[in-house]
């Protein structure tokens, strides 16, 4: 018998873990999407981002949202670090297609070994008074837990599409993913805007990770999981577009989210990468492709 | 065919001066160690086949690796094969994989190849995690057959690896030395232009793809007995994907030995690390030491020996 109560709960759990999952991929669609920098690290800086909100919160009781808003800033500079290093080591040299990939490989297992040294691998949780309520309309319940993640995600989208579209640095960060000659030869030095660009990127992993350490447990090998997502919700928005990503995020959570209800959790992770197998080999261009 | 005589000796010369390790009694953890250091060394050639001469950078090492394993898992359940049947099975299945790579290449070039290769080992252990036959997420525990050839059993595994490993770096070295390695070398280098000389370039890539492919299922095959019992987690560690890159990018992508260095340095490295420090500790170095190599050596050990040799 098939139940249409289940099936609207497992639609609007999808939509709202695609409204999260939007939230972890626009660093890495601003990063690989517009600079061409694949940065497979971006899920470890994720996961950097929930462990620091997990200890604030455990020392100090600070609220893990409010945390990962904070310590954007200090994101910002570890990323603007990260991209100096890879530009002086590879981009200057023109090599960085392939050794780049090699060093930020190296890099995420740097960060996922040093966290599980430091904090073991047991689960971690960040639990607060109001991410535990819920709220149910006509049979199908809202959990706080997924809703928040959910609204920050679209929010996040929103000021990263105006911050693009709107201001100085964020046309140029456009225009440098376009043409960076052009860019040089306008004046502006394409060097200065990516290092910007990588930085907003990585300072978005400090409040997606923040969300996702409030949404389920986390331990250091969990970036492997949003490998497969971030890229997928990357490829399949089309390369850099920043509603793309949206959209492809939430496709991706409405997917995944019926696949753990009808087939059960354990096929969930295949269904991202198996989108990704899929629109990287038949259009790798993506739905909104550049 | 001058200089392959010569090399097949030393090969066979490797071989024997093992056999001899096997009749001199040391201690069983050197035969325990070794057999990961050799295993190391096949999944290091194997991954530089198509890695380093044709520049196709693959993280998905554990998904032959597994599949290598798993095939062998599957024909112990079903017919006891022996070992070699198992050797030789595991590493067709992975050829095929490889193979089917091979025509991906078309499609995804450069980093979006690697993000794919990355996402079938994904796919490939969930389907695994899934099949309870082989043990589904829980793992199963695998009986080495009784009475090996000689010695005892873990013995005689590090002399079969021994001799893969041999087999596996006179394969590289021999397809380096060959027009397969310079047209290979020549589409790393510019694809299109290799394409528009008259390199058959896909047919070059779905050799080196299912070569490289096989290689990584012959080191998985024989690991079910080597550590008696198999679960997904452990099969397809991450560690497989990171090492199969850091060895040859240490040692150096451009030729054979370069593999076999960085496989020996750092597999011993590892190895000791493991015994005296924490397992831990032991990833951390291989991280650490692949971006230290990537970012001040990019040529690596042999890239540095050759420059201080021109100086």
């Amino acid at each position: 018998m098939f139940s249409w109560d289940l099936l609207a709960n497992a639609v609007v759990a999808g939509l709202l873990l695609g409204g999260f999952y939007a939230a972890v991929s626009l660093g890495i669609s601003l990063i690989f999407g517009l600079l061409d920098i694949a940065n497979i690290a971006q899920p470890a800086f994720v996961i950097v981002g929930s462990y620091a909100a997990y200890v604030l919160h455990d020392a100090y009781g600070f609220d893990p949202i409010l945390t990962g808003i904070l310590l954007t800033p200090v994101f910002y500079l570890l990323g603007a670090l990260v991209y100096r290093i890879y530009y002086a080591s590879f981009e200057r040299r023109g090599d960085e297609a392939l050794r780049g990939l090699v060093f930020f490989f190296g890099l995420l297992f740097i960060i996922e070994v040093s966290l599980s040294m430091k904090y073991g691998v047991d689960y971690r949780l960040v639990q607060t008074g109001y991410l535990s309520r819920s709220i149910e309309f006509g049979g199908v319940g809202i959990a706080f837990r997924y809703l928040v993640p959910c609204v920050i995600g679209v929010a996040m989208t929103a000021v990263l599409y105006l911050f693009l579209g709107r201001t100085f640095y964020g046309r140029a960060i456009m225009a440098v993913s376009q043409d960076q000659a052009a860019l040089r030869l306008m004046g502006a030095d394409p060097i200065h805007i990516k290092t910007i660009a990588f930085g907003i990127g990585i300072a978005a992993a400090s409040l997606a990770g923040a969300l996702l350490i409030s949404i389920a447990p986390v331990i250091p090998s969990t970036d492997r999981d949003y490998i497969g997502r971030m890229f997928a919700i990357t490829v399949l928005g089309g390369m850099g577009s920043i509603a793309g990503t949206l959209l492809a995020a939430v496709i991706l959570g409405v997917v995944e989210s019926l696949m753990a209800t009808f087939f059960g959790p354990s096929w969930s992770l295949a269904v991202s990468f198996g989108i990704l197998l899929a629109a990287l080999a038949v259009r790798p261009a993506g739905l909104f492709g550049r | 065919m001058g200089r392959t005589v010569p090399a097949l000796l030393v090969g066979l010369a490797v071989v024997a001066a093992g056999m001899v390790l096997v009749l001199v009694r040391v201690n069983p953890y050197f035969y325990f160690a070794g057999y990961v250091i050799l295993q190391y060394v096949v999944i290091a050639t194997a991954w530089n086949i198509l890695g380093g001469y044709g520049g196709y950078v693959n993280f998905g090492t554990p998904a032959f690796f597994a599949l290598g394993a798993y095939t062998a898992v599957v024909l112990i359940r079903s017919l006891k094969a022996p070992l070699p049947v198992l050797i030789v099975a595991g590493g067709l299945v992975a050829a095929l994989l490889g193979l089917g790579i091979g025509y991906l290449t078309l499609r995804l070039r450069g980093v979006f190849f690697s993000i794919a290769t990355l996402a079938l080992s994904v796919v490939l252990q969930t389907i695994i995690m899934n099949w309870e036959y082989v043990g589904g997420s829980r793992g199963l525990s695998i009986l080495r057959p009784s009475g090996p050839p000689f010695g005892n059993y873990g013995v005689f595994l590090f002399t079969v690896m021994l001799g893969l490993a041999v087999v596996a770096v006179l394969m590289a070295r021999f397809i380096e030395r060959s027009w397969i390695g310079r047209g290979l070398a020549a589409l790393r280098d510019n694809e299109e232009a290799a394409e528009c000389m008259g390199v058959p370039t896909l047919r070059l890539k779905l050799f080196a793809t299912t070569v490289s492919g096989f290689l990584l299922g012959v080191a998985g095959a024989p690991f079910p007995y080597y550590v008696t019992f198999i679960e997904p987690n452990s099969a397809f560690a991450l560690d497989y994907a990171v090492n199969a890159l850091a060895m040859p990018m240490i040692g150096g992508t451009t030729s054979w030995i370069g593999p076999v260095i960085g496989a020996v340095l750092l597999g011993t490295a590892q190895q000791v690390a493991i015994v005296t420090i924490s397992s831990e500790l032991n990833l951390l170095l291989v991280g650490v030491v692949l971006v230290g190599f990537v970012v001040v050596a990019p040529e690596g050990i042999l890239g540095l020996v050759r420059r201080l040799r021109t100086r």
